[in-house]
């Protein structure tokens, strides 16, 4: 599989020096990404991360109206509780700093690590578990977190930016978990840089159902079918977990590997789909945004909205992944 | 050879570099373990970690198999991330802090199995949920028969090690219930698990160590 790297073991490491050369809103240190102009003040910090390989999640969203430190790891692996305690110390403002983690045993574990390691910084977390593939029971580790997470991460960085204390922007950030929810189908699979061939082996007649963003296999294997069909059985998923209704944040993700042509056919079906229960497609996200390498498919993610966030999702935003209103 | 043999720091690092080694021999085996049931970095991670480690023992050598254990585990927890690094790496810390010198088989079993207790913890994985304890809960009781049986140093280790080895090969017909695997569902079933077949090679690196 040809892949533009240089080698295997560096293409972390050089990707974030193309982001660093590209974009001087950010600095890079000891494989953490942050904002250019340090803490504000005063503000709530929120700090993210986890695998490389799902950009622009999470680097691609540090700035303004988002994150202000993001901490990648190495392809598909969490990152190290160093990296986390550097990013949490130098982005308190004095008004402590929110963990957002995304619900896998690995990220869970060295953001528990660091926020126990930090001293004088006063640290909440909140957990992204939105993708209904997985059953929430004893039997799994929870459900995993996949897409809401560009939307926690949007929402409980306008909050932060309006100076609202720590509690309140983790609480909000938990909200938006508690009101989104994700399914996501593969067409193909992914190539990691190491391994140099695809995780599992699709054939062009089927397509993997309830994927996570790391390449691995869903929950199963099912035909081919259109998009209206593919687009179906994801509604149909999300639907059956939470009912939709009212107005509704509704984001068509790119695995990676996806022409955005395509994103927009599948996005029609999503709409139509909403508009059959009644509900409403209030704001809405179209692209790649939360990835999984060069991983050919899409996943839905939809927010109940209410009025505040809402106004939250509107307000300014200035990272290099997402723009609008400044 | 009998159970009063002690084991020096030599022995540990010893350890630790067989370890290294396997895992390096391994390396690719054990993403495709993952590559079914996971996200195919289980080798690479370990093996960058385990190169981590020598290279730390290298540059500070310990004085104590105490410093052994806890520079493994640090350099584990502080430089491999995803979820093996802290796992492996509190086995290690827990283990080097429950340890005594001098370290006999009976002071090795009794600290290992705190580090097993450790993993669990921190993992919340008990025995069957297909994971690293499933190799790893077996080794430690299988030293533990050998202390009260009074068996050699050497034969513990190699009872460990089949445990561990019989353990890890008694995951394929499971379901996976913690970790990445368990969003699979049934379809974990059929597969080793990729941190049980790893947790087997630090076993089958303990029976090479020399006392």
């Amino acid at each position: 599989m040809k892949k533009l790297i240089n080698t295997a073991d560096s293409v972390v490491e050089d990707a974030l020096n193309g982001m660093a050369a590209a974009h001087p809103s950010l600095r890079i240190r000891d494989q953490v990404v942050y904002r250019a102009e340090g803490p504000r003040p005063g503000k709530v910090g929120l700090v993210s991360g986890g695998g490389s390989g799902h950009e622009p999640l999470h680097a691609g969203f540090v700035g303004y109206g988002m994150l202000d430190a993001a901490c990648p790891g190495e392809i598909f692996t969490s990152p190290v509780p160093d990296q986390i305690i550097d990013a949490t110390k130098a982005v308190d403002g004095g008004a402590g700093v929110l963990h957002i983690v995304k619900n896998y045993t690995g990220d869970v574990l060295n953001f528990e690590m660091a926020a126990e390691l930090v001293e004088d910084v006063e640290v909440a977390s909140v957990l992204v578990d939105d993708d209904v593939a997985v059953q929430d029971s004893l039997y799994t580790a929870g459900r995993r977190g996949t897409g809401a997470t560009l939307f926690v991460e949007k929402i409980a960085g306008a909050l932060a930016e309006e100076g609202a204390p720590l509690g309140e922007v983790a609480r909000v950030a938990g909200e938006v978990d508690e009101r989104s929810r994700s399914f996501g189908i593969a067409l193909t699979s992914c190539t990691t840089p190491h391994a140099g061939k695809p995780t599992f082996d699709l054939p062009e007649t089927d397509v993997e159902l309830g994927i996570g963003i790391h390449g691995e296999p869903g929950r199963r294997r099912a035909p081919m079918v259109s998009a209206r069909e593919l687009a179906g059985i994801a509604m149909e998923a999300i639907h059956g977990d939470m009912p939709l209704h009212g107005d509704l944040l509704v984001m068509v993700n790119g695995m990676g590997g996806t022409p955005l042509m395509e994103l927009y056919v599948v996005f029609a079906e999503v709409a139509a789909f909403v508009k059959g229960k009644g509900a409403r497609v209030s704001r809405s996200l179209v692209g790649n945004y939360v990835t999984s390498l060069d991983m050919q498919g899409f996943s839905v993610t939809i927010c109940l909205l209410d009025d505040a966030l809402t106004r939250l999702w509107d307000a300014p935003v200035e990272t290099p992944g997402l723009r609008w209103g400044r | 050879m009998d159970t009063m043999d002690t084991l020096d720091t030599a022995c540990f690092v010893a350890w630790f570099e067989e370890a290294a080694r396997l895992v390096r021999r391994d390396r690719d085996r054990l993403t495709e373990l993952d590559a079914a049931i996971g996200d195919a970095d289980h080798g690479t991670n370990l093996d960058r970690g385990l190169t981590e480690v020598i290279k730390a023992l290298a540059e500070s050598p310990p004085d104590t198999p105490v410093q052994v254990l806890t520079s493994a585990g640090a350099t584990l927890i502080r430089r491999v991330g995803g979820a093996s690094g802290p796992l492996y790496g509190s086995v290690f810390r827990q283990m080097g802090k429950a340890l005594r010198a001098p370290v006999t088989l009976a002071g090795f079993s009794a600290a290992f199995e705190e580090g097993v207790v450790a993993l669990e913890r921190l993992g919340k994985a008990a025995l069957g949920d297909k994971t690293m304890v499933d190799a790893l809960a077996p080794a430690s009781r299988a030293l533990a028969l050998a202390v009260r049986d009074g068996v050699g140093v050497r034969e513990a280790f190699e009872q460990a090690a089949r445990a561990a080895a019989e353990g890890a090969q008694a995951t394929i017909p499971l379901q996976a219930r913690k970790g990445r695997a368990s969003y699979l569902g049934e379809r974990s079933i059929g597969h080793e698990d990729p941190g049980a077949a790893s947790a087997a090679l630090f076993m089958a690196a303990l029976a090479t160590v020399a006392v």
